[in-house]
């Protein structure tokens, strides 16, 4: 209640800051061309990116969200500042072995595994891998989809029939069978399993952007730029892509969260990255066996790792939606 | 730099004669569109010229392929559209020219003005930005400072207040006048020799018309560039343009000075529109406005003969208004040509005698 009575008194604000800009515009209009002195008296205006704060501000859930992806990150950056223990401990070392299989405790925050190794440590070194896989596969992707739908969407014609038909095609291969058989082919390094999933989900970000391009093309600040002498790559670069902007990071955001389940179901069948190298994909499945078994807690800490990340990356992804268009009233 | 490329260069004295070099002819202009019904013909046969320091007001009602013939001049049409005829350019025949030749002429030489400046402008970026971003493409190599201050000089040229603060400013936060204003801005920024406007005052209120026209006359005096001005408000038209084209169904009716159209016109069509104008100096209360009875034809199935004679005050039907189409033609004026047939009968005519008097 008392949220959102707070919350009124500031739409108010707002509605009144906005009527005396318009006023202040009004007068402005009817002022002499020489008047270069009341520049101070106007109000400030907001800009399109203080709009666009402000409504991703109000989207709590999103901030949220933002504020965990933040942290995780950080965390993985700082993996060897914030770790308890070492990563590759000497696994012939009876300490460590001594301390195998010991259930969540102050000592180890998410318990050990078999081989005595601190499960927080390799829950933190194995985020690198995942989220560094899903912000590339997000960028990669992101790229290469934007560059097809937006050719597709500007040229028109026969190649937005053959893009978009490639893409339909790309579209229907059945995506596990294709991930697993480069994967192993590949021998699961990361750079090679970051391209294959890319390979993989450019295509929704294709078609996405070709229809915003399709719909920017009959606007008429195109016919506009056209006029003043632009060349067709000089609109699509300047003048249609930063207006595709907001659709192009949402769906940005909903890979990454695709990306690292998709590396992590890769992984967990066997055919993702391979260790050493430690993934919140290939802890679970090592620890697969342990269901129904009293070590069943290593299961718990990569899945919830993976649960969390994935949650923040889609209500990220809702609070820019939200906040990138302008007709939101929230 | 040097001088010359300053986006407006210095004052140069209009010829007294009103009429300067030739700049722009259009010759036999076609176009027409496939559509499900047959095949549009939105600009059928289209010829005028326009020289230096001139400004053309090309007037019709909507559909009558004034902003088609626009379009045309700068290949901006859809792919779908066919053309004939010539548009030429100086020496440049611009019809058949290739899309990168093209571009070196659209926004240096041949700028145009747009209806909805809100539309056509880029909602993302400053004001400021979009019109560096217009001079840039014909002048890539221009310093990033010098830019700005050209920007700047351009806004307050157009008449917008505190141009240095305003051009950090996003096209949602200027008036509908200082849209249009900025289109203006961006459209001369490279000092084109040929303005197109098509519509630039249909969506403002009289008061920020006046002031955009304004603005437009001033911009004529200082670049001596051509203007064509495609309205539907004769009393623009009258204000600013030297010479009027009027457009009927893609055809022209008539074309001539402006004085020429306002008090002599030939054409039936001209009669009617400026019958239907209200007059303030001339207090007839007992006189009705004209109309013009029916409603423009479809251009896929433009009435036979005359395309005007099913609302035509004048027509002989079926001989010969309904069979043969009227060429354009002069009585005594060479610089005066209207399609009709009856010319001389329309030109006795004024205006006023088509309104009906209440009660009759």
């Amino acid at each position: 209640m008392k949220a959102r009575s707070r919350e009124d008194l500031s739409s108010g604000r707002a509605a009144a800051a906005v009527g005396s800009a318009a006023l202040a515009e009004l007068a402005h209009d009817h002022a002499p061309i020489e008047a270069g002195a009341v520049a101070g008296v106007e109000p400030e205006a907001r800009s399109q990116w203080q709009l666009f704060w402000r409504r991703f501000l109000r989207h709590r859930l999103a901030v949220v969200a933002g504020g965990t992806l933040i942290l995780l990150y950080l965390a993985a950056l700082f993996a060897h500042q914030i770790a308890p223990y070492t990563l590759n401990p000497n696994l012939g070392d009876p300490k460590v072995l001594l301390q195998a299989r010991h259930g969540p405790s102050l000592h180890h925050w998410f318990g050990t595994d078999e081989l005595g190794r601190d499960q927080f440590t390799r829950v933190l070194f194995a985020g690198r891998i995942s989220l560094v896989v899903g912000l590339s596969v997000a960028l990669v992707s992101t790229t290469f989809g934007t560059i097809v739908g937006g050719l597709a969407g500007y040229v028109g014609g026969l190649a937005d029939n053959f893009l978009m038909r490639v893409t339909d095609l790309v579209l229907v291969v059945p995506a596990l069978a294709i991930l697993s058989i480069a994967g192993k082919a590949s021998h699961g390094s990361v750079v090679t399993i970051v391209l294959i999933l890319s390979v993989l989900f450019w295509m929704p970000i294709a078609r996405v952007v070709r229809g915003v391009f399709l719909s920017l093309k009959e606007k008429e600040f195109v016919e506009a730029a056209r006029a003043s002498g632009a060349s067709g790559f000089r609109i699509m670069l300047r003048h249609m892509l930063p207006n595709s902007i907001g659709p192009i990071t949402v769906n940005a955001t909903l890979v990454v969260g695709l990306a690292i389940i998709a590396e992590s179901t890769l992984s967990f069948l066997g055919f993702g990255i391979q260790p050493p190298t430690v993934t919140w994909g290939n802890m679970l499945a090592q620890s697969e066996g342990s269901v129904g078994t009293p070590t069943a807690y290593l299961i718990y800490f990569p899945g919830l790792a993976i649960l969390i990340t994935v949650l923040a990356v889609n209500y990220l992804g809702d609070g820019l939606r939200d906040a990138f268009d302008p007709q939101s009233t929230r | 730099m040097a001088d010359e490329d300053l986006p407006i260069s210095p004052t140069r004295p209009r010829p007294p004669s009103g009429r300067g070099d030739l700049i722009l002819t259009v010759e036999d202009l076609h176009v027409s569109f496939p559509a499900e019904q047959g095949v549009v013909k939105a600009v059928d046969g289209v010829s005028f010229e326009v020289c230096e320091n001139e400004v053309l007001g090309v007037v019709g009602e909507s559909g009558s392929g004034k902003t088609v013939t626009a379009l045309a001049m700068l290949g901006l049409l859809p792919r779908t559209a066919k053309l004939s005829g010539s548009v030429r350019f100086r020496d440049q025949e611009l019809l058949n020219l290739e899309e990168k030749e093209l571009r070196l002429v659209r926004g240096a030489e041949i700028a145009m003005v747009f209806q909805d400046a809100l539309a056509a402008l880029n909602p993302v970026y400053k004001v400021g930005s979009q019109i560096g971003e217009a001079i840039k493409v014909h002048h890539p190599e221009i310093h990033r400072h010098e830019l700005r201050e050209r920007v700047v000089g351009l806004l307050d040229l157009v008449g917008i207040p505190n141009p240095a603060d305003r051009a950090d400013q996003y096209p949602h936060e200027y008036s509908g006048g200082m849209r249009q204003r900025a289109m203006i801005a961006m459209a001369i920024c490279n000092d084109p020799d040929v303005l197109i406007a098509d519509e630039p005052t249909t969506a403002l209120d009289v008061t920020i018309q006046a002031q955009v026209l304004e603005v437009m006359e001033r911009i004529q005096d200082r670049t001596s560039s051509a203007i064509i001005l495609i309205t539907h408000d004769l009393g623009v038209v009258a204000g600013l343009a030297d010479r009027v084209l009027v457009m009927y169904a893609g055809r022209p009716a008539e074309l001539g000075d402006v004085e020429t159209i306002f008090y002599r016109s030939e054409h039936p069509y001209t009669l009617g529109l400026l019958a239907s104008l209200p007059r303030l100096d001339q207090d007839e209360p007992d006189v009705r406005l004209h109309r013009i009875k029916g409603q423009p034809p479809s251009l896929v199935f433009v009435p036979p003969g005359c395309p005007f004679h099913p609302r035509c005050d004048f027509a002989r039907l079926p001989e010969p208004c309904a069979t043969q189409i009227p060429e354009l033609r002069s009585l005594d004026d060479p610089s005066h040509v209207a399609a009709c047939h009856f010319s001389e009968e329309v030109r006795e005519k004024k205006p006023e005698d088509l309104r009906p008097v209440v009660g009759s």
